[in-house]
């Protein structure tokens, strides 16, 4: 069973009791935290599954700037070639690029870290910038990092017209964040990470392209389809725990739950395990695996009963009932382990995911068969992370 | 709530005088890399994002990125 909201009520009252105290806590400015290390990241990716292709580079340089200031640049795109369940349905295959571009600064100031950041996400029918803020302080010998952080988007969604191509505006979002982060020295081997988040979101948050079906007698196939509506606001929280505990052999085992619930009436859990082992210096090597479960929102139905059967209408397939399964396996192999010039270490990294996904309540129309007995969907994707890294 | 609040206050400012229990001389296995809940945030922050993408849920993930590319 997932819990219900009280839990997170509390969770919710203990981060505002905190404010003030790291507030008081960063005022003090005591001793030293860390600034992030110089780094370069050239990363490709693709994901492949469901009739979806994505492809694209992603590329991160962090460089710090006298002894109190780090800053980073990332930037990202998603090649995007889509011929999905959902498509294949009701619309025809398209082809889009997403730009993503970060800036990131941080501030050390005694036992305390500042973070501004503000990000750009660009692509034909959708713009997001999101700024944010966060404030870090070590505590208790160092023993407790505690993060509070606040974050707030400003979307524009848009709806391609392909044929003539132009894109209508068909509204803007607001989605605010609010994050505890508390990380914990637990033992000499052993560390615990808590992150609680709240995401508040308010505006147009459809998905302009997907429709709803409803039993239609009326049609050759049974049902017709008309458009989703999704209520204007959506409030979530999130909290999470993980572990990690170090072997003797230099090798370390990771364990992580997570719990989540929305006003739309989705509750989900999520299991992560995962295993780290280093082999002769320069070798290590990664196996993870996530467990992913989650109920359907209020208002989703694969078929409705009538057309405007209820005021709000969804058929995505992200808001059904539904198990996901994640195996990932990863390889890095540190070639500048003793340096090079102005570099200090460098590693070539290759990280391969499969993910299955099960739904209970999606059926596949393309598939065939009787309005609402056709096959339930499920799909295997495959995702590869390929990525050089060097410290400098 | 007022209580609450003064005890924690008082447990902050008493966090200033814990000894702690594991010394910094002891964090050797704690500072290695393998220890990280975030290695290489780069990598981290798109896996996060093909999941949140497909996902009803968000939030309390190991990284975070913006925007959809979810259609």
């Amino acid at each position: 069973m997932v819990p219900k909201h009280r839990p997170w009520r509390l969770l919710a009252r203990a981060g505002r009791l905190l404010l003030p105290a790291l507030l008081l806590g960063w005022s003090l400015g005591l001793r030293s935290a860390i600034l992030p290390a110089d780094r370069a990241d050239a990363l490709y990716h693709a994901y492949d599954g469901g009739g979806v292709q994505v492809n694209g580079p992603s590329i991160l340089v962090r460089k710090s700037i006298g002894t109190s200031v780090s800053a980073s640049y990332n930037y990202y795109v998603d090649n995007v070639s889509s011929a999905s369940v959902d498509v294949l349905s009701y619309a025809s295959p398209y082809t889009e690029q997403r730009t993503e571009q970060s800036v990131n600064v941080d501030y050390l100031h005694g036992k305390s870290t500042m973070n501004l950041s503000y990000t750009n996400s660009d692509e034909s029918d959708y713009v997001s910038d999101t700024y944010s803020f966060t404030l870090s302080q070590d505590l208790f010998g160092d023993l407790t990092t505690v993060a509070l952080g606040y974050s707030v988007s400003d979307n524009t969604v848009g709806r391609n017209n392909r044929k003539t191509g132009t894109t209508q505006i068909v509204g803007t979002a607001r989605v605010q964040g609010w994050r505890l982060n508390v990380s914990q020295i637990l033992s000499k081997n052993s560390l615990l990470g808590f992150t609680f988040d709240t995401i508040s979101d308010e505006g147009y948050l459809n998905n302009p392209y997907r429709s709803v079906r409803y039993l239609d007698s009326g049609s050759g196939t049974g049902f017709s389809y008309q458009t989703e509506v999704y209520p204007n606001t959506r409030t979530s929280n999130a909290g999470a725990l993980r572990l990690r505990y170090y072997l003797p052999w230099r090798a370390a085992v990771s364990a992580g739950y997570r719990l989540f619930s929305d006003t739309w009436g989705i509750r989900a859990r999520t299991w992560e395990l995962g295993y780290t082992q280093t082999w002769r210096d320069r070798w290590t090597f990664e196996a993870r695996y996530r467990l992913y479960d989650q109920t359907k929102a209020d208002f989703y139905s694969d078929l409705f009963p009538y057309r405007d059967a209820q005021n709000f209408l969804a058929r995505d397939k992200e808001l059904s009932t539904y198990t996901s399964r994640n195996l990932g396996l990863g390889v890095t192999y540190h070639f500048l382990k003793n340096g090079w010039g102005f570099i200090d270490d460098g590693t070539a990294n290759l990280f391969y995911d499969m993910i299955n996904f099960d739904y209970q309540d999606f059926r596949n129309i393309p598939a065939g068969g009787l309005a609402g007995q056709e096959p339930l969907y499920s799909f295997d994707a495959g995702v590869i992370r390929a990525f050089l890294s060097i410290w400098y | 709530m007022r209580p609450l609040f003064i005890i924690l206050s008082l447990l902050w400012l008493a966090g200033c005088s814990i000894e702690p229990w594991v010394k910094p001389y002891e964090r050797a296995h704690l500072a290695d890399p393998i220890m990280s809940f975030s290695r290489d945030p780069v990598a981290d922050s798109y896996i996060n994002h093909v999941h949140e993408a497909r996902e009803g849920a968000r939030g309390a993930g190991v990284a975070s990125g913006g925007g959809c590319g979810c259609n």
